[in-house]
């Protein structure tokens, strides 16, 4: 429903789910109809492993302002304690 | 004619024999019904899908909602299982076909069907119903702002879904398009291409383009609802199957 605006990516890292910690191992990002917050569109990121037969998903729903207050302030933070 | 009606979960074999979760909803009026199987927008199997297959039992056809995402996510929430999906490619269409060739044959068998189904889908859905349509032996189908039947995914996009107006040709039954101005996917454009090949072909089509609404006009619990576009669309569904799939006892 449907922007059809995603891009998917191979991430290494861990996200805390309702069954406790498990490995990453792709994000995908798309903007489009949220589940949860309250607007015809929202920035969309899932964390997610697919690779352990029982997939793991950890979702955030973003406006747009939020997402790129977000976006901001990754690169930011990494800058800041020297990683590239 | 009363409204009673039995929805519950069932279980029947899909696409490659794999079993796979669905919801029935079943009139229980005495008689010989028509019948629908709903195609869950890409959002998944969820609540809204569930309660238009339950309006379509209490409008006296029998109705089934297959859970497309019964392999990939089994027992999962509808959104979980609906973002695995997307990460994952999508839905292969011709595994939707076998899945949809489950549902016909599973309606078919109940003794209060008339023989006649249909197909419905809203979103991918859409796109989804066209395919059965032109793949399977059907008597309607309704493509409620499918995209991709006409154009391209966008660059980057994980799911694996192409154009399919080629099979248009292939159509087996008549056509109800129901589309918002407004949408990009599909566009008033896609629209325009997708009549042009059905026209071409010869085939019996019936399109509604609405002004003032864009995709998913019919999802009553998402900003995107427009009322007066989904009462319209609702009364175009209506008299559709009432003149396709109408008891052949009638």
């Amino acid at each position: 429903m449907c922007t059809y605006q995603t891009e998917k990516l191979q991430v290494s890292g861990s996200a805390k789910g309702p069954e406790g910690w498990f490995s990453l191992s792709s994000v995908t990002v798309y903007f489009d109809h949220p589940a949860h917050h309250p607007a015809e569109h929202s920035l969309n990121i899932d964390f997610l492993n697919l690779d352990d037969g029982a997939p793991s998903r950890v979702a955030v729903e973003l406006d747009p302002a939020s997402a790129r207050e977000l976006a901001r302030a990754i690169p930011e933070t990494l800058h800041s304690e020297g990683q590239r | 004619m009363t409204d009673s009606l039995r929805a519950e979960t069932v279980r029947l074999t899909g696409h490659d024999d794999d079993e796979i979760e669905a919801y029935l909803a079943q009139p229980l009026d005495e008689g010989r019904f028509g019948a629908v199987v709903v195609i869950h927008h890409m959002p998944g199997y969820d609540e809204g899908m569930k309660e238009i297959t339950r309006k379509f039992a209490a409008h006296g056809y029998l109705a089934i909602c297959p859970n497309l995402y019964s392999r990939e996510a089994p027992g999962a929430s509808p959104d979980d299982a609906s973002a695995i999906v997307r990460a994952l490619g999508g839905v292969p269409d011709d595994r939707l076909v076998g899945d949809v060739r489950g549902c016909v044959r599973l309606l078919r068998s109940l003794a209060s069907s008339n023989g006649r189904v249909a197909t419905i889908g809203y979103c991918s859905g859409g796109r989804q119903s066209f395919l059965a349509a032109c793949s399977l032996p059907l008597d309607a189908a309704v493509d409620c702002y499918g995209a991709f039947v006409v154009g391209t995914p966008p660059e980057g996009m994980p799911l694996k879904i192409g154009p399919i107006v080629h099979m248009a040709k292939d159509l087996s039954c008549p056509l109800l398009g129901l589309f918002g101005a407004d949408d990009r996917f599909p566009s008033p454009q896609h629209v325009a291409e997708l009549e042009e090949a059905l026209k071409q072909a010869g085939k019996t089509y019936e399109f509604h383009s609405y002004e003032g609404a864009g995709h998913a006009f019919f999802s009553a619990d998402r900003p995107s609802y427009r009322p007066e576009a989904a009462k319209d669309g609702w009364q175009r569904i209506w008299g559709f199957f009432g003149r396709y799939l109408a008891s052949r006892d009638e």
